[in-house]
């Protein structure tokens, strides 16, 4: 990466890598519609780096938009508002290439549908029900990705729409450590064998890592207790009481370290439900049109059944703690030799799925297949249901033409209109419609479907920050409807 | 709201912006440039009628009369320390009555935001009403520092090589010389140091970017995290501004590693807070000296202020620096406080001074309730002060 570059995307290298920074740059992006909500999704973008933007809007500038869209001036009345942005765009990064469609959005998808299948990812803002559904119908059939996104008043919304999204990298923020103490195996063994936590020198005894003292206690407790390890509270309570007795002074952080991490030791065995729905998918069941993702799993599903004795490859990585700087050295190298084996033991089993299916055995690089085998335990797929299952109840089609009429009428009919479909609406979904707020149904038309540039400002944040987790394929993305309400600040994630 | 002024808080210096409005001003051409000039410039040709003054200085640098001309104070800081002067001083213009209860018109509210990566949390402060920046400041977590030890006999990681060349290497070879974390000769000393360390501890993973990381706290940052925080800042100003809807009450913390996560938490204030509460109350002679005061106020186990200077409705009464002002002030020194109160029977004064919080030296004011002993107490009405 250019060393100028490396210094201007800094701050976000450190968050998604080189790997997710050159996907963003190669990543082309359109986005329909570039009132505030779209301009403010389009701007995150380009200050990120993004390869290069389309903006498809048919709308010239008017006196209205220099009240919400920061990415118009008073020299741009008059003129296409797509020229407008996208020169706006070009100077607040020139590495970004933005070119404009002046046409409305719903006119381009009935004109040139395969106009859309050029793009990574196509952002479609304040668009009204039926140009969605048309839209989402398309973009499934390329395989493309679409994000909405709409502001509404005080209120706002972000959604996702593709078929599959399968994320190695997901990144949470909170994972325990893959110390495998509850089964050590044979060479984790022969080091801590190596080890005597009865020395009696004081400054080795405080400085032997916990990993070894609670596989070395861990073991000798199986040998007592017919090779059962601690399961019910007593017997985990004698564990830790007989651990804290084994220190000689009140300063031993080891100690301290082993004692917070003893559950480690009858932590469950095997792997989590999350991922055995994973593997037991039908995608799994690999043929030659799989994706690299899926012959994976298949790999994976076929370690965990043999050399994985039921458990995933060892991610290698071991936390921090106090020890020796000698002794933690080696502890390292001994879960990475244990995670390097596991990963060949996976590569090789790919190797032969990959020939099995008709594809290049060296297809699927081994860097991608460490990769994968580090974030086993990680793993997430992503499907999403398609707009047009979404809006199949009768009721709702008529709530969302409602909403996406934007004629102005007078309030209280409109308010008493909105009421009725409402509260039918939730009614059909097995809500209690009764207990819909007159307030917040007033509230709503009293938005009148403007787009107030902070909300807009909000709702294209979520959207681009979307866009970025499903193009560098990296974090969880919304797998859900995210809706989102300015008057309070609550927001919540509904599956529609 | 014709007129009204927004105060908007940002650190100074260049780089990255991070507040929304600046992140949407800045281009190309103005990398170099203080931030606070060219968003003013940006968001002034941008927006008409709207007046932007630009202060290119340490927050600490403005006095409290600066801060009581606005409004509304939004903040757009980079520290702990800093959120933490800003909160004092709003807080000193707050108010109570004789039923402990604040003046409305004495209130001057504040909105904070900060992010780090996928997260971020921003607060709506109504001093004496909602928590006060120092009411929530236990929530954040303690800062991360390697044990001395560690860092000198065994190390185990590229960080803690690291930061043996930062925090100890460096005054050994340098005596006296002040390391210099914007000078990149001075890193990729700390780095080579770090490498050559590690190498004989047999550790890996020292790279140049860490180092930078590691030695200036580098705090990950994206567009699209600030984009979110800041709006919602933005909106929440607006709101107090307009009173077009209802507050966020008081606490929104974001998390977008996995989905998107928004939650609302109602933090109450706490009564006996030392920045936004009524204040510490001392009770003193009326022959007691402001010398004397001073040094009471020093000794008082909550204070814990050193070298104050004093302020009485907005009259400084007594400065320590710089020396033309302490010159000025300094005969004050010799004089009843009771005097240089106008002889009430009790009000407020501010207190400003340094703190030291967690090893940390940091300006900030107090407010401290002055009642004098055996003057008797009639209703006396008082005047608010400028401000709010």
């Amino acid at each position: 990466m250019a060393e100028i570059n490396k210094s201007k995307y800094d701050r976000q290298l450190r968050i998604w890598g080189e790997q997710g920074q050159s996907a963003l740059e190669r990543a082309r992006v359109c986005l329909l519609n570039c009132g505030p909500t779209g301009s403010e999704t389009l701007k995150n973008l380009v200050l990120g780096g993004v390869g290069s933007v389309m903006v498809v809007d048919g709308s010239k500038v008017e006196v209205a938009d220099l009240g919400n869209n920061f990415l118009v001036d008073n020299n741009s009345i008059g003129q296409s508002r797509a020229k407008c942005v996208c020169t706006f765009l070009r100077e607040l990064n020139d590495a970004v290439g933005a070119k404009f469609v002046e046409e409305p959005p719903e006119a381009l998808l009935e004109r040139d549908p395969s106009f859309f299948s050029q793009f990574t990812l196509i952002i479609a803002t304040q668009l009204p029900e039926n140009a969605l559904l048309k839209l989402d119908r398309i973009c499934r059939q390329q395989n493309g990705i679409l994000i909405i996104a709409r502001s509404y008043g005080l209120t706002g919304l972000v959604r996702i729409s593709l078929k599959e999204h399968d994320v190695v990298e997901s990144k949470p923020v909170h994972f325990a450590s893959d110390l495998r103490l509850h089964k050590p195996w044979p060479e984790l063994k022969r080091f801590v064998d190596g080890f005597n936590i009865h020395i009696e020198d004081p400054v080795i005894h405080k400085n032997i890592p916990y990993v070894v003292i609670l596989v070395k206690l861990a073991e000798e407790w199986k040998h007592m207790h017919n090779g059962l390890l601690p399961v019910k509270r007593e017997e985990q309570k004698q564990f830790t009481d007989n651990l804290i007795n084994k220190m000689i002074s009140l300063d031993e952080d080891n100690y301290k370290e082993a004692r917070k991490a003893s559950f480690e030791v009858w932590a469950s065995s095997g792997i989590s439900s999350h991922l055995r729905c994973i593997i037991n998918d039908s995608s799994a069941e690999v043929s030659s049109n799989s994706s690299d993702f899926w012959v994976l799993v298949a790999a994976l599903k076929e370690f965990v059944a043999n050399e994985g004795e039921g458990e995933v490859p060892l991610e290698g990585s071991i936390p921090d703690m106090t020890s020796l700087t000698e002794y933690y050295v080696d502890l390292q190298k001994v879960y990475q030799a244990k995670a390097e084996a596991d990963s060949i033991a996976v590569e090789s089993r790919v190797r032969t799925i990959l020939k099995n299916i008709g594809r290049d055995p060296d297809s699927i690089p081994n860097a991608a297949i460490k990769n994968f085998c580090k974030n086993a335990k990680k793993l997430r797929v992503c499907r999403y249901r398609s707009l047009e299952d979404e809006f199949k109840a009768p009721v709702s089609t008529e709530l969302q033409k409602y909403l996406g009429d934007e004629n102005y009428r007078e309030m209280d009919e409109d308010v008493s209109r909105l009421k009725t479909i409402a509260v039918g609406l939730l009614n059909d979904m097995g809500c209690n419609g009764a207990k819909l707020s007159e307030d917040l149904i007033s509230e709503m038309c009293r938005f009148g479907a403007s787009e107030i540039h902070s909300v807009a400002a909000f709702v294209g944040g979520v959207a681009s920050q979307e866009a970025i987790k499903l193009i560098t394929k990296q974090f969880v993305p919304l797998t859900a409807t995210f809706v989102f309400n300015g008057i309070d600040h609550k927001s919540q994630q509904l599956r529609l | 709201m014709v007129d009204g002024k927004i105060l908007i808080a940002c650190f100074s210096g260049q780089g990255i912006l991070s507040a929304k409005i600046l992140s949407q001003g800045k281009r190309m051409q103005d990398v170099g440039k203080p931030k606070a000039e060219v968003a003013a410039k940006r968001v002034m040709e941008r927006v008409s009628g709207v007046n932007i003054v630009p202060h290119f200085c340490r927050i600490e640098e403005k006095d409290i009369d600066f801060y009581s001309e606005f409004n509304i104070i939004a903040l757009g800081l980079d520290s702990i320390e800093a959120r933490s002067y800003i909160n004092a001083v709003a807080c000193s213009f707050l108010e109570y009555d004789s039923d402990d209860k604040p003046r409305p018109e004495t209130i001057k509210p504040m909105v904070d935001g900060g992010t780090e990566g996928f997260s971020g949390q921003a607060k709506v402060i109504l001093p004496g009403v909602t928590p006060c920046f120092e009411c929530t400041i236990y929530l954040f977590p303690p800062q991360v520092k390697f044990p001395l030890c560690t860092l000198a006999e065994t190390p185990r990681s590229a960080a803690h090589c690291i930061e043996y060349a930062h925090l100890i290497q460096w005054d050994q070879e340098h005596h006296g010389k002040p390391f210099d974390e914007d000078n990149p000769e001075h890193i990729q000393w700390i780095y080579s140091q770090a490498l050559e360390r590690a190498d004989t501890f047999g550790i890996t993973g020292v790279t140049y970017s860490l180092t930078q990381g590691v030695v200036k706290n580098i705090v990950p940052a994206i567009a699209s995290t600030n984009a979110i925080i800041s709006s919602v800042c933005a909106l929440e100003a607006l709101k107090i501004a307009t009173g077009c809807s209802k507050s966020l009450s008081n606490y929104l913390a974001y998390n977008g590693t996995e989905g998107v996560h928004t939650g609302v938490t109602e933090f109450t204030k706490n009564d006996d807070c030392l920045v936004c509460g009524p204040g510490v109350l001392m009770e003193i002679d009326s022959c007691t000296t402001l010398q004397k005061f001073i040094d009471l106020a020093g000794e008082h186990p909550r204070l814990k202020l050193s070298r104050p200077s004093v302020m009485y409705r907005g009259n400084n009464l007594y400065i320590q620096a710089p020396p033309v002002l302490e010159e000025m002030t300094r005969s004050n020194l010799q004089l009843p406080l009771f005097e240089l109160m106008g002889k009430v029977p009790k009000d407020s004064v501010h207190l400003s001074g340094t703190v030291i919080t967690n090893d940390k030296k940091s300006t900030t004011t107090r407010k401290v309730r002055i009642s004098f002993k055996g003057i008797s107490d009639e209703v006396t009405d008082m005047d608010t002060a400028g401000g709010g």
